[in-house]
């Protein structure tokens, strides 16, 4: 990796107004092909979540609870006793998670996943032969295979533009600084400096998610701010990369693989043709 | 000459990364009484997930291709194991049957492999490289060697023809058909996928023991009855070790043993429990009767196939729904022990 220091994201959300600025800079500036004008009808979400031509999505959750001590003049039906005007919305940017330890990254059997100068994690789609076996490895679920195509594709964190020292697109569009990008070192400690402005303001369930370079996956390279659960936003709590657990994987193959053998040397024993 | 305009924004004006809401930022503090204001569209959601949506992207692997791989490739590793003790024993008939269903297993499951990439060149890709981080890219390897081996063997056996080169290749593939049959549980368990990943510990006994069942199955039914008995004791010990295994791995994985009960995996994993008892049981008390050794032969391959499919379909139902990614993540944060079933 060089001298170079990691870089990444650190999405804001607090502060995501979900005007899909971000979804859409993605898709123009790497020619991701169109996937489906759907109508979910669950909210202002119709893109569901991130796959082989949505690289950023945007999730929108609608709660019954104040944002701190917001007052939003809102009426519910579930409140006709007038007791509760609580509302908030939730919307947050999600992307991949360009993780310290990679599952897609480990299991990716041709070598087409790598690890950039700048510490991302990209894929060569020249080199990716459609194997698919990083699809069910992340378990942020973000990278999947492009139908009629085969191979998989994913975040680049704009990889052409960072070697041309540009910002990536995604970042570049969002209007409110939502998505902030740079040196991953300066990005944990402007995003520990608003964690600790929002739970002075009174947000306590304000709470930082991949920043942890000891967590599952040794820190994502692209974290967030996020003002509740991670799974009301569809991230997993706790994820852990798979391949932590390889090496007692290839042990118990290996111990099932003598217990075969074994077996089959106890069906031979002291039995000859008749 | 000075300008307002500085990197970080405005000079003097805060940025818009520093906005706040609520009373902190200005507003007006307490509630509204009373029932004014604007009505929200969306109905109350489920929180504890995303609609409902799951947190994984699901396997994009075709069953019939990558589950019949899961099969054939443990009907394969483990049938020439079963060939070479035949052949070391002085059982031809076995032997050849063993080898012949070894060679057919791993082309199949080659072209299984083949299928599911697409076309053919994008297999020899896998061998651009080794990775023994990537079970994939080891396994790759393994067939690369295996299936060659299996094929040689089989040949020779049949054409009677090289019969050094046929005993280095039942050698050789005696020796990586173990592996071959074990691997694939490392396959599926190197994933995030709970009902693969978190069963990793008893994953590769369960397809041992599935591989072993299996190629005694096809040895009861292509081998004459006075070669077969190997081929019985084999299948025995297959079909008792898949069962404790498979038992041990429900119990150990606490909620996360749910796909393999419900829907389409559970009516497949109890199919291959059936079929297995039934072959277990047909084998050893009709080893006299012809008609039954064949049929219970038959169905302890089924089963094997059964349980390979059931176990693909219950990774499939653990991804599909959030519920098994979320709680017991939960669960290992807030520090507690095995997960309870829900």
């Amino acid at each position: 990796m060089g001298d170079r220091p990691r870089v990444g994201f650190f999405t804001d959300t607090s502060v995501c107004i979900g005007c899909k600025a971000c979804e859409v800079a993605c898709k123009e500036w790497n020619h991701i092909p169109e996937d489906g004008l759907v109508f979910t009808g669950m909210s202002y979400d119709n893109t569901v979540g991130l796959g082989a031509d949505t690289w950023r999505h945007v999730a929108f959750i609608e709660q019954r609870k104040p944002v701190g001590r917001q007052e939003t003049g809102l009426f519910h039906n579930g409140h006709r006793d007038g007791t509760s005007t609580e509302f908030r919305w939730l919307m947050a940017s999600d992307v991949c998670k360009h993780c310290t330890h990679a599952a897609c990254l480990d299991v990716c059997p041709t070598g087409a996943l790598f690890r950039t100068e700048f510490g991302t994690v990209v894929v060569q789609e020249d080199v990716c032969n459609g194997c698919g076996y990083c699809v069910p490895a992340c378990p942020y679920g973000v990278i999947d295979q492009r139908q009629g195509d085969g191979r998989v594709w994913k975040c680049t964190l704009c990889y052409d533009r960072l070697r041309d020292g540009l910002v990536p697109a995604c970042a570049k569009a969002c209007p409110t600084e939502s998505i902030q990008f740079g040196d991953l070192e300066e990005l944990r400690a402007r995003a520990d400096a608003r964690l600790a402005q929002m739970h002075a303001a009174g947000l306590g369930d304000a709470r930082l998610y991949g920043r942890d370079p000891d967590d599952g996956v040794g820190g994502a390279g692209a974290f967030f701010l996020l003002l509740d659960e991670p799974e009301v936003y569809g991230l997993p709590p706790d994820p852990v990369v798979t391949t932590r657990d390889l090496p007692a994987m290839w042990r118990s193959v290996a111990a099932a693989a003598g217990t075969l053998l074994a077996g089959a040397a106890f069906a031979f024993l002291g039995r000859r043709p008749s | 000459m000075s300008s307002d305009v500085t990197r970080t924004g405005l000079a003097g004006v805060k940025a818009d990364r520093e906005a706040l809401v609520g009373a902190v930022a200005g507003r007006r503090n307490g509630h509204t009484a009373g029932g004014r204001g604007e009505q929200p569209m969306v109905p109350k959601a489920e929180f504890g997930s995303y609609y409902g949506k799951p947190v994984l992207n699901r396997p994009v692997w075709k069953s019939t291709e990558i589950a019949g791989y899961l099969f054939l490739g443990g009907l394969a590793g483990a049938s020439s194991v079963l060939a070479a003790g035949a052949d070391l024993t002085g059982r031809p008939a076995l032997a050849r049957a063993a080898k012949t269903g070894a060679a057919t297993a791993g082309a199949l499951s080659l072209a299984a492999l083949v299928k599911d990439l697409g076309r053919p060149a994008r297999f020899l890709n896998m061998l651009r490289t080794f990775k023994p981080t990537s079970p994939m890219s080891v396994g790759s390897w393994l067939l690369a060697g295996y299936v060659p081996a299996a094929g040689v063997a089989a040949a020779s056996a049949l054409t009677g023809r090289a019969g050094r080169l046929g005993a280095a290749a039942t050698a050789g593939a005696a020796g990586l058909g173990p592996l071959v049959a074990s691997y694939t549980a490392a396959l599926i368990a190197d994933t995030a996928v709970p009902a693969w990943h978190d069963g990793h510990r008893q994953m590769p006994f369960v397809f041992a023991g599935s591989a072993a069942a299996a190629a005694g199955g096809l040895g009861l039914v292509a081998a004459p009855p006075g070669e077969a008995g190997p081929a019985r004791q084999l299948a025995a010990f297959g079909a008792l070790t898949e069962l404790a295994a498979a038992q041990r791995m429900e119990r150990e994985i606490g909620m996360v043993a749910e796909p393999y009960k419900t829907g389409r995996a559970g009516r497949l994993m109890r199919a291959g429990e059936v079929l297995t008892v039934a072959g277990l049981v047909g084998s050893q008390l009709g080893r006299r009767h012809r008609v039954v050794t064949a049929a219970s032969g038959l169905a302890l391959l089924a089963a094997s196939a059964a349980t390979r499919f059931g176990i693909f379909h219950a990774g499939l139902q653990s991804a599909d729904d959030p519920k098994y990614t979320v709680v017991p993540q939960r669960q290992r944060r807030a520090g507690c022990e095995a997960p309870q079933a829900v």
